[in-house]
């Protein structure tokens, strides 16, 4: 007799079957009375049966040797499955389905199939047809095994694809084995190919079924016919039988075959447990390499499986990692092909996914990995092996074996043809690592510096509030309230020309700075252009708020304190409208110029003022910001001596033809009184103290913006009252800081895109460089 | 790039050997053999004292006039040999450097499987398609 080759499936099956007939225990004959039963039972024609007896050589022999056997069980699938018998079919015959045998004589088979534990292999070939060899000779579970056929059958119609699945099957007997098999109604696609046959062979484990999970989803798998021992499962068996069913045909619909369910899940962390007791340490390799070669894969796919599963090769498995290990040698033992990849349910970030459905799904698929008949078979092989060395994985490995068995059912195979081999082994989801975003942040805290910094400037006015000597300017500034936004510089113009003229300081003293309290600028108001050294004691007019805004924190703050508010109303002495916006440098001019003491202590700015009011009138609407404070300014030159004011005018006169050369002039000329020509120098003095304070102040960008508003400012026309000019100040004021705020926010946003684009590089580079660390 | 890569073991045996199959491989086998002579005049070459200090890349082995002959050595004395064309004149230094670079991590994960047996044959999936992946950059 030719060599016989058997497919894992069928090696189990076989000698399930030959231990059934091996009444007598001898291991080596089987009775020929038991034999002809079950080939009475294969549905086959007598002749035929005589023909596969002639073949196998047992009629020569006498006897049923195990190879005899084994022989004769081929050449029934053969038979069975159309092909004529010839020796030269046994091997040459592929995907054969495992010979069926009508339960009628399965009863006792499947009572023993039932009772072998040992051979708990799931051979799927029993789909639902053959009680499973008797292992432990239960015969007397007749009943039993009839009941067991009866599941398999009621589950058979439900596998669309087994065509083993016969009608004739006498309706599954057992609920044990019904109810073994719905153990795991999670074990979808994998009870679903066994469903039908016999899931209740699945759970051989059945005296191991201690593993709950596990077990659960082998038990779907293999059609158990052992009930003693699934008594423990039977309860769940019985109630899940036709929810094992059920799953069975939806886990075949599911496309994932490696989703771990949670039964398994919780068997396999339980395993874990064994080996490492601490859920969140490692098993080391050794461990992990003993238990698993436990499972009798040839080391070479254990190799593999442990490629695929160390997800960070560390040579230690985690719960995970384990878990996916574990998974895939349940799955290459049921026949499934190790993936190239590993899965992407089985990623230790996605493990835990938990369907009921999928577990069944794997041992399904397992079984259709390969050729419906030889796929399983290749796991028979390692089944046994692996269940009897398997101690700790008693139950497991039980489970397991009825797996293979199950899958390697013919049923279970054609069912699951659409789910053949994993579903992707090329999808790796990598885990999406989210990536913090800061530049927002530091976007934020730019800003805040920044407003940290121009809130800086504010609190600048009370400082200037202090300084009595300032106050004079700050009044006149506040008056002035240029639109440089810097209140602070009119308490800086104040300290600037206080600086500049320390007479005039003096005089200044009485000046007070009436809004000193004023409103804090803006946000953030640009710091007071430096303060150009002050030469003149309008401090208060535009250069006086430039500087502040320009100068040093402290210098602006005193700006601050002059917030553009209210053009100040200096004093109740002065009266001058038009000096009210007139930036505090014009103020500071004016307590410069006005050295005069006589203008000092009335706040000469002031003093300006009323004298200004003189002809304000007239000068007035001339004169803006500057001229108004020129004015002032002028006035108080005027009242000074001659030789100061002249020198002052002479400066002012410088200055107003700087700022406002035209404005001056007319101002100038609106003088009718006499003062007018005088002030028109003065005036041009203070102008150039303006103008000399802004170019000091000049050393921050805000000064530009400053000075540019400053500038501007002797546009405005002079009708406008005090009042009306303060506020213009403030307004311009305030549009300074805007402008200035609007200018950083574009550097902000610049900066920001600029860090982002380096990011995106350093992300390229280092994506460039990964492939060379990584294998 | 590599029309031949050897993985070499302590003891001079190799352990994994492969070669583009457009060429005939025993005569890359024999190139393999006959660098492994100036490997150890390499380490020798070295110093007994520096053995920490020693370069794992040793660079151009020798040149033939088709092949150019690289060479890289562990610390546990197992060699890689990787036998590259000389018609291509585009691979670097750097890039051979590279590619050991890349040899190495694969030999170390597949040391690191517990399954392994140091000293067995290297069946790994993995470091075969790390080194089909490096044959084929050449072309």
């Amino acid at each position: 007799m030719e060599g016989l080759t058997l497919s894992d499936a069928e090696q189990k099956y076989y000698s399930d079957l030959f231990s059934y007939c091996d009444i007598e225990s001898t291991k080596k004959v089987v009775v020929n009375g038991r034999v002809l039963e079950l080939f009475r039972a294969a549905q086959l024609p007598n002749d035929v049966v005589l023909q596969i007896m002639e073949l196998c050589g047992a009629t020569r022999l006498g006897y049923f040797g195990r190879s005899q056997f084994y022989i004769a069980l081929k050449l029934v699938a053969v038979a069975q499955s159309g092909f004529p018998l010839r020796v030269e079919s046994i091997n040459t015959v592929k995907d054969l389905p495992l010979p069926r045998f009508v339960a009628s004589k399965n009863e006792q088979e499947s009572r023993h199939a039932a009772s072998y534990s040992s051979d708990s292999e799931n051979q799927g070939s029993y789909s639902g047809v053959i009680p499973p060899p008797p292992g432990r000779g239960q015969v007397k579970k007749g009943s039993i095994s009839h009941d067991t056929v009866q599941p398999r059958t009621t589950a058979d119609p439900q596998e669309p694809a087994s065509p083993v699945v016969s009608p004739q099957q006498s309706p599954p007997t057992s609920p044990h084995t019904w109810r073994k098999h719905n153990r795991h109604p999670s074990g979808g696609n994998s009870e679903r190919p066994l469903a039908g046959p016999g899931p209740f062979w699945s759970p051989f484990g059945e005296a191991q079924s201690g593993g709950s999970a596990g077990d659960a989803v082998w038990s779907g798998h293999s059609p158990p016919p052992p009930q003693e021992n699934w008594d423990q499962t039977t309860v769940r068996t019985v109630a899940s039988a036709t929810t094992a069913n059920e799953i069975r045909r939806q886990s075949s619909s599911y496309d994932d075959p490696w989703k771990i369910t949670d039964e398994q899940r919780q068997y396999y962390v339980n395993q874990f447990k064994t080996i490492q007791p601490d859920l969140n340490g490692f098993i080391p390799g050794s461990a992990a390499k003993e238990f698993f070669t436990k499972s009798k894969l040839p080391i070479l796919e254990l190799s593999h499986i442990w490629e695929l599963s160390d997800f960070d090769k560390d040579g230690a498995l985690t719960l995970d990692e384990f878990c996916a290990a574990f998974h895939l040698v349940v799955a290459r033992k049921n026949g499934y092909d190790l993936p190239e990849k590993l899965p992407e349910s089985l990623m230790p970030k996605l493990i835990d996914l938990e369907d009921s459905a999928d577990v069944g799904d794997q041992p399904g698929e397992v079984g259709y990995s390969g050729s419906p008949a030889e796929a399983p078979p290749s796991k028979s092989p390692s089944m046994p092996s692996l269940n009897q060395t398997w101690p700790e994985l008693n139950q497991s490995s039980e489970q397991w074996e009825t797996f293979s068995e199950r899958s390697s059912s013919s049923q279970t195979l054609t069912q699951f043809d659409s789910n053949i081999a994993p579903a992707d082994p090329d999808t790796a989801i990598v885990h999406p690592v989210p990536i913090r975003m800061t530049p927002s942040k530091i976007h934020m805290q730019e800003m805040e510096l920044k407003r940290t910094g121009s809130d800086h400037t504010n609190p600048t006015s009370p400082l200037l509030v202090k300084p009595s000597d300032l106050s004079e300017e700050n009044k006149i500034n506040s008056s002035v309230k240029f639109a440089s936004g810097n209140t602070v510089a009119d308490g800086y113009s104040s300290s600037d020309s206080f600086t500049s003229d320390p007479e005039q300081i003096g005089s200044n003293v009485t000046r007070q700075r009436s809004h000193s309290g004023t409103s804090p600028d803006n946000a953030a108001p640009p710091p007071p252009p430096p303060r150009p050294q002050p030469s003149h004691s309008r401090s208060s007019s535009l250069d006086m708020n430039r500087t502040f805004t320009v100068t040093t924190g402290q210098q602006q703050a005193g700006v601050v304190a002059h917030p553009p508010a209210v053009p100040p109303r200096p004093q109740p002495s002065q009266a001058p409208g038009p000096v009210v916006h007139r930036p505090v440098d014009a103020d500071g001019l004016i307590t410069h110029t006005s050295t005069s003491p006589q203008q000092i202590p009335e706040q000469p700015n002031f003093a300006d003022f009323s004298q200004f009011e003189v002809f304000a009138a007239s000068n007035v609407n001339d004169e803006q910001d500057e001229e108004v404070e020129k004015h002032p300014e002028v006035l108080p030159v005027e009242k000074a001596s001659d030789p100061a004011s002249s020198l002052r005018v002479a400066k002012t006169d410088s200055k107003i033809e700087e700022k406002t050369a035209t404005s001056a002039p007319a101002n100038v000329s609106k003088g009718t009184t006499p003062l007018a020509p005088p002030p028109k120098p003065v005036r041009r003095r203070l102008k150039s103290e303006d103008e000399l304070r802004p170019e000091v102040d000049e050393h921050t960008q805000k000064t530009g913006v400053l000075a540019a508003v400053l500038a501007s400012q002797p546009s405005i026309p002079r009708s406008i009252g005090k009042d009306k000019k303060a506020i213009q100040a403030s307004i311009r004021r305030n549009k300074e800081t805007n402008t200035v705020l609007a200018r950083l926010n574009s550097e902000l946003q610049q900066q920001l895109k600029d860090v982002l684009e380096e990011r995106i590089s350093l992300e390229v580079q280092l994506e460039q460089l990964r492939p060379f660390s990584h294998l | 790039m590599a029309v031949c890569v050897a993985v070499i073991a302590k003891e001079n045996y190799p352990l994994y050997i492969r070669s583009a199959p457009t060429e005939n491989e025993l005569k890359f086998h024999y190139m393999v053999h006959t660098s492994l002579d100036v490997v150890d005049e390499k380490i020798s070459a070295m110093g007994k004292a520096l053995v920490d200090q020693r370069e794992l890349y040793l660079g151009l082995l020798y040149p033939t006039e088709d092949y150019k002959v690289y060479g890289y050595v562990t610390n546990s004395k197992v060699k890689f040999v990787m036998v590259v064309d000389s018609s291509n004149t585009a691979l670097r230094d750097n890039e051979i450097r590279s590619m050991f670079r890349k040899l190495h991590n694969s030999y170390t994960d597949v040391m690191c499987n517990p399954f392994y047996n140091p000293g067995d044959r290297i069946q790994s999936r993995a470091f075969d398609n790390m080194v089909t992946s490096m044959m084929i950059q050449v072309c």
